[in-house]
């Protein structure tokens, strides 16, 4: 059954790769759903059933790590699975993430096949 | 030639180490995201910001227990060029996707810098890319540190990371802080 999947990153060149990723790879994929910010991404799953979260950490108004947080304290997103994307590399800041309900982490610059192998473990 | 500017005794950020984590970060991004080759140019320390200057340069701000700017700057040519490799779709004038693409290789290439740097230096925040396309503009930091260039040579045409960074006179000023601390500013003439 195809899969809703929605892509947070402040920049829409990498909302672009990601969408190409998604489409390339051998997954169930259904709709793609874009989202600019932490605020955008939780204003739009009010009306969007997602089975999959690609987000950054780094991006204005609420960051990834707020997003996911807020994600995991909502009884209709905590079971989404959620991977982060981002420049952020640091041990703690993935701890953090993870600590917070992560399911991947992957860090940019990434490959196409990095993306692949996360999404063929949860899709 | 060797310049360290020291806070404590076991932290030190040479210029030779900026230029080296430079120069992996950058190529990192390149050869990943880009599918492009990189031959490396001769660094050196600037009194200054990077200026005066014309094309597109992005500005990014890092801050923590040490803290500055970050710039990554190229030709109009040569910004469509990296959008079109990124992107895979060609570009024929500067628009938004193109200064998005060119922020997004500022904010991979800074922001492995800082994780690296984060290893001897503790967490460091990194601000969201601030791209301008112009001609005639200059760039000022208040701060009074050195600038660290490192430019590359790709396709006949010269990119350059600029990377200022001191310890930070405000220790509190930890992590997240960075988004509101961008310390470059610019003017259009």
């Amino acid at each position: 059954m195809p899969v809703d999947v929605m892509i947070v990153d402040d920049s829409a060149a990498i909302r672009k790769i990601l969408h190409r990723v998604l489409v390339q790879a051998d997954v169930p994929l259904g709709k793609v759903i874009e989202a600019g910010d932490g605020v955008e991404a939780l204003e739009k799953l009010k009306t969007h059933k997602v089975g999959l979260i690609l987000s950054d950490i780094n991006m204005p108004n609420m960051d990834g790590l707020a997003l996911l947080g807020a994600l995991k304290a909502q009884e209709a997103t905590r079971d989404v699975p959620v991977i982060m994307v981002t420049t952020e590399g640091s041990s703690s800041r993935v701890m953090e993430a993870v600590n917070l309900g992560a399911s991947g982490y992957v860090r940019k610059p990434f490959t196409a096949e990095q993306i692949k192998e996360k999404l063929a473990g949860l899709l | 030639m060797s310049r360290g500017v020291r806070a404590k005794e076991d932290e030190e950020v040479t210029h030779e180490k900026l230029v080296a984590l430079i120069r992996q970060a950058t190529r990192d991004v390149f050869t990943t995201m880009l599918g492009m080759e990189l031959a490396d140019g001769e660094p050196y320390v600037d009194d200054s910001a990077p200026g005066p200057s014309e094309g597109v340069i992005a500005l990014i701000g890092l801050a923590g227990r040490w803290a500055g700017s970050g710039t990554f700057s190229c030709t109009a040519a040569m910004a469509m060029r990296l959008a079109s490799q990124l992107l895979m779709q060609p570009y024929e004038a500067i628009n938004e996707e193109v200064l998005d693409a060119v922020g997004e290789i500022t904010n991979m290439v800074l922001g492995n810098v800082k994780t690296s740097l984060e290893e001897e230096l503790g967490p460091m925040g990194l601000s969201i890319p601030t791209v301008v396309y112009g001609r005639n503009f200059t760039t000022r930091s208040v701060a009074r540190s050195k600038w660290t260039v490192v430019p590359f040579h790709v396709d006949g045409e010269v990119i350059e990371v600029h990377l200022c960074l001191a310890p930070s006179r405000d220790a509190a000023a930890h992590g997240r802080a960075a988004r509101e601390r961008v310390t470059a500013v610019l003017s259009i003439e």
